[in-house]
């Protein structure tokens, strides 16, 4: 583990130019439990350092809340220089209810009134980042390759113990 | 099969006379002229996102408590063939063979017409547009005529045979009863994944559609689906492949359908005045459907 982090280091300072103090102060973590929308799936073990390795990139996730050099033309035009944020966490952005009266209304009075506007909610940033830059990469693609899924997602899905008494016959018999 | 569009024009025509007894004072619905209430609610469909889980089957199943499906909704081989919206399943994902042998897959269900072609065909009023902006019905009137199913241009109102005392019409109605009203978001949207849907006010998806086009030209096809089509819908989509490739009519109307029988229309809420005339266009419906539909003749006759 001590060896994953050193090469990690490594490899975001070879690749990086600025790497502010900030992103190391905070103490980059190896391993992320993602568990904060569980429902339907248990919570995702999230290999953090294994994916630092492979991309060196902080920005193709964190866009450009790390202090690392912004890559991403959409952020360059405003974050060029703006450095490591506070918040470097997805959840910290991306709410898990973005579709709230309140969270529709914080988006539409935000200042200014443009870019974050359509900011994904969490499980859409979590899924569109993770599973978009999976099927490009040759990564995992399964619901289940992640997160197993539990009882009630099961239960929702009429999978596993719950499917469909019918379904038991012979499928191939309609056509 | 009588093509809907003629019949709808047949009903116009049988139902002239009874125009002339206009009833003051009835608000009547002025086709053409509604641009959608001013804070409803919609939903950004964005096709290039979807990946086909089915999740949002299964979370309308779970919503709207319909019956056990035939298969679960992981199972993937409903993709073998393109399915429609059913009385058993309000919505359903369908799989496109585009490009390159690239895949689209589209979910499909009610679109929440500013002006639905299904309310301003149904001549008992069981439809409403709420002003949250979806589209509802009252089952207890409907007498199981199917002039919605057939007025409707997506193709989605369903029929229910199974019981005589079940709704007859069943379809999407934008969780209405259990979430839209209190401000929520319907249940596949909320599953979804990949936020394939974005909920909020349709002014401001309106806005968000062009600028996803703008700022990724390369990834979208310059369209906002739904967006004018038979006078807008709540339910706007994007794409990366024509519109045509993906089960849907590229060149749909923006008039709303019904302005084709917009005389006939401002009539809608004075059912029972015209009631004598519209029986013939039903009647001629019922009798291309026999078996079917001979009872309920009789007892659209006995409300009379
Ligand atoms: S839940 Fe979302 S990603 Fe899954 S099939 Fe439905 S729309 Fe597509
Ligand atoms: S899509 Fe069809 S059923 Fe839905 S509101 Fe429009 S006309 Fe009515």
């Amino acid at each position: 583990m001590h060896a994953v982090k050193r090469q990690m280091i490594m490899a975001i300072t070879g690749a990086l130019f600025l790497v502010s103090s900030t992103c190391f102060g905070a103490g980059i973590p190896d391993k992320v439990t993602i568990d904060s929308i569980q429902k339907y799936y248990s919570a995702v073990d999230f290999n953090h350092a294994a994916h630092i390795n492979t991309l060196k990139d902080c920005g193709l996730c964190h866009h450009h809340t790390t202090g690392a050099q912004v890559n991403d033309p959409n952020c360059v035009r405003c974050h060029k220089n703006s450095g490591a944020q506070a918040v470097v966490s997805c959840k910290g952005c991306h709410a898990a209810e973005p579709f709230t009266p309140e969270a529709l209304k914080r988006q539409r009075d935000q200042v200014p009134p443009i870019y974050h506007m359509d900011k994904v909610g969490l499980k859409g940033a979590y899924h569109l980042g993770c599973l978009g830059c999976h099927k490009k990469m040759g990564g995992p693609t399964g619901c289940q390759d992640c997160h197993k899924r539990n009882v009630s997602g099961d239960a929702i899905f009429h999978s596993n113990t719950y499917t469909p008494k019918s379904t038991n016959e012979p499928k191939q018999s309609h056509h | 099969m009588i093509d809907r569009r003629d019949f709808l024009k047949g009903c116009v025509a049988c139902s002239v006379t009874a125009a002339s007894i206009s009833v003051a004072g009835k608000n009547a619905f002025a086709a053409g002229s509604f641009e959608g209430y001013p804070d409803a609610m919609g939903v950004l469909v964005d096709l290039t996102r979807c990946v086909g889980c089915r999740s949002c089957e299964a979370a309308c199943n779970n919503e709207q408590k319909l019956p056990e499906p035939d298969l679960p909704f992981d199972d993937q081989s409903v993709f073998m063939e393109q399915r429609r919206t059913t009385p058993k399943a309000y919505t359903v994902v369908n799989k496109y063979e585009v490009a390159d042998k690239n895949t689209l897959f589209r979910k499909m269900q009610c679109n929440h017409c500013n002006e639905p072609a299904c309310l301003t065909s149904c001549f008992v009023n069981a439809y409403t547009k709420t002003k949250e902006g979806a589209v509802i019905y009252n089952s207890k009137v409907c007498v199981g005529c199917r002039n919605c199913m057939i007025a409707c241009p997506f193709n989605i109102p369903a029929y229910s045979y199974s019981s005589p005392t079940n709704p007859l019409v069943k379809k999407c109605i934008f969780c209405y009863d259990t979430r839209l009203k209190n401000g929520r978001p319907p249940a596949c949207v909320e599953i979804c994944p990949q936020q394939v849907m974005t909920f909020g006010h349709r002014s401001d998806l309106i806005e968000m559609g062009h600028e996803r086009i703008k700022s990724n030209p390369a990834k979208y096809v310059n369209k906002l689906y739904g967006e004018k089509e038979v006078g807008g819908t709540s339910w706007m989509y994007l794409s990366s492949v024509d519109f045509d490739k993906i089960g849907l009519d590229n060149h749909m109307q923006n008039e709303p359908i019904i302005s084709n029988v917009k005389d006939f229309l401002g009539m809608v809420p004075m059912v029972l005045s015209i009631w004598p005339a519209l029986f013939t266009g039903i009647h001629l419906l019922a009798t291309k459907n026999k078996g079917e539909h001979g009872d309920h003749d009789h007892k659209e006759g006995d409300q009379q």
